[in-house]
């Protein structure tokens, strides 16, 4: 239910760009959402049709870019990979992690098309 | 459904208040655009004197029809899917700081003891300092009627199917509530571990509340609302001799998260700790205020120095 939101989120910022380009149709949707950001894809795809009916990006292809989660190690003083929120770190084992990607719920970019 | 405010889709309602008035923008397929505003469902008619308020976003579907296509291109967006919830959050944030108040967004899973926390609190504060509260749930006004019954201003939004409240129903609700200068501003978000975390209010802390009768690993489970709260209140604490709930264990899963969490071991129907957890509220209080004070200290210096200049001229 979440991701209802966030699909409403998506196809605003969506619709206030095709708008402001006069676009009459949108065809793909390019948005980023981080390993970390605690969204489902498949449930925001699920949405985003959904909200989008009716819209100019009614059947447009949501295209969602996996970020992978990284943090820094304050112990380590190095990046590294994390896969949950609370994970300790893969080198030294210790806590806490400062995530620094995978939090992100971005949109990208989208492909319009307009009339002639 | 309206992209200004998302009201078409449907089933969020402030109390009393029914559909707003509003307008918004829609574009044809022929690439026309026009601005309508929607008449409210029924007459909106706001009763002064009384603090229940209900807002209804209703339906309105905005229609667009399939074009005739030719060329197709890439545009730029890079934006954040919750920019225009931050947005709403920050105007917020604004109106509590210009106006010296302290605003706090408590977060739990249902049955944490969320409602009993606030009236204890209200109940030990509402002499001391001006209180309004918004009570946000799927259904009902219940919660907000046990707040009411302590003396305080309460509202409540229902968000439907939604699973949290956002900045945008906030705003509304500090329209209709007109909090004091100088107050507390409570906001109960729906009970969920998961949506809140995401969608800032304006507030200055989230308080998330675990109760010892969840699990220990629960901060674990949910992460994201730790991560994203600055308190964690470890409430229904007078049951604890008769659980097998390790509170040491379920405060370090906290730390593991988030290790600069304050915490406050607290029993809201018995009163233990509670001291401790007012007493950060009223420093919470003392400090907007000061800045309040500050705020208001440097406008009159400001108005002070323009009058000299005036005067200085004539």
């Amino acid at each position: 239910m979440h991701e209802m939101s966030l699909a409403e989120g998506i196809l605003q910022l969506v619709e206030e760009t095709a708008r402001r380009e006069r676009a009459t149709q949108v065809k793909t949707i390019v948005v980023e959402i981080g390993q970390l950001s605690c969204v489902a894809p498949e449930a925001l795809k699920f949405c985003f049709d959904s909200v989008s009916r009716g819209s100019m990006a009614e059947g447009a292809k949501l295209e969602i870019i996996d970020i992978a989660g990284s943090a820094y190690c304050s112990h380590c003083a190095a990046n590294v990979p994390m896969f949950e929120r609370y994970d300790a770190c893969p080198n030294c084992g210790k806590h806490p992690l400062q995530a620094i990607s995978g939090t992100e719920m971005r949109v990208r970019e989208i492909e319009i098309a307009s009339s002639a | 459904m309206c992209t200004v405010c998302g009201c078409g889709n449907g089933e969020t309602r402030i109390e009393e208040m029914e559909v707003m008035e509003h307008e918004h923008t829609h574009v044809h397929a022929d690439g026309t655009i026009h601005r309508h505003s929607h008449a409210p469902t029924n007459t909106y008619r706001p009763r002064p004197t009384n603090t229940k308020a209900e807002l209804d976003y209703s339906t309105g579907p905005a229609g667009a029809h399939v074009p005739g296509l030719s060329q197709s291109r890439m545009v730029q967006i890079e934006q954040d899917i919750l920019a225009k919830n931050n947005d709403y959050a920050r105007a917020n944030r604004r109106h509590f700081d210009e106006h010296g108040i302290f605003a706090l967004n408590l977060v739990s899973s249902p049955g944490s003891g969320k409602t009993t926390l606030l009236v204890k609190t209200i109940e030990l504060l509402k002499d001391t300092v001006a209180i309004n509260v918004v009570e946000g749930d799927q259904q009902t006004s219940n919660d907000a009627e046990r707040i009411r019954a302590t003396g305080v201003a309460a509202l409540q939004i229902n968000t439907g199917k939604g699973c949290h409240l956002d900045g945008h129903m906030v705003g509304h609700a500090i329209e209709r509530l007109q909090p004091a200068e100088e107050s507390l501003f409570l906001i109960e978000n729906v009970g969920n571990l998961v949506c809140p975390a995401a969608f800032a209010l304006g507030e200055h802390h989230k308080v998330a509340i675990l109760s010892v009768t969840e699990g220990e690993d629960k901060p674990l489970k949910y992460p994201d609302m730790f991560a994203a709260a600055d308190v964690m209140l470890l409430n229904k604490c007078d049951l604890l001799p008769h659980l097998d709930f390790d509170a040491d264990l379920a405060e370090a899963n906290a730390r593991r998260v988030n290790p600069d969490l304050t915490i406050f071991r607290i029993s809201a129907t018995r009163g233990e700790g509670m001291s401790a957890w007012l007493d950060w509220i009223t420093q919470g209080l003392t400090q907007q205020r000061a800045r309040h004070v500050e705020t208001v200290d440097v406008l009159k210096q400001r108005i002070a120095e323009l009058e000299r200049q005036l005067a200085a001229r004539s």
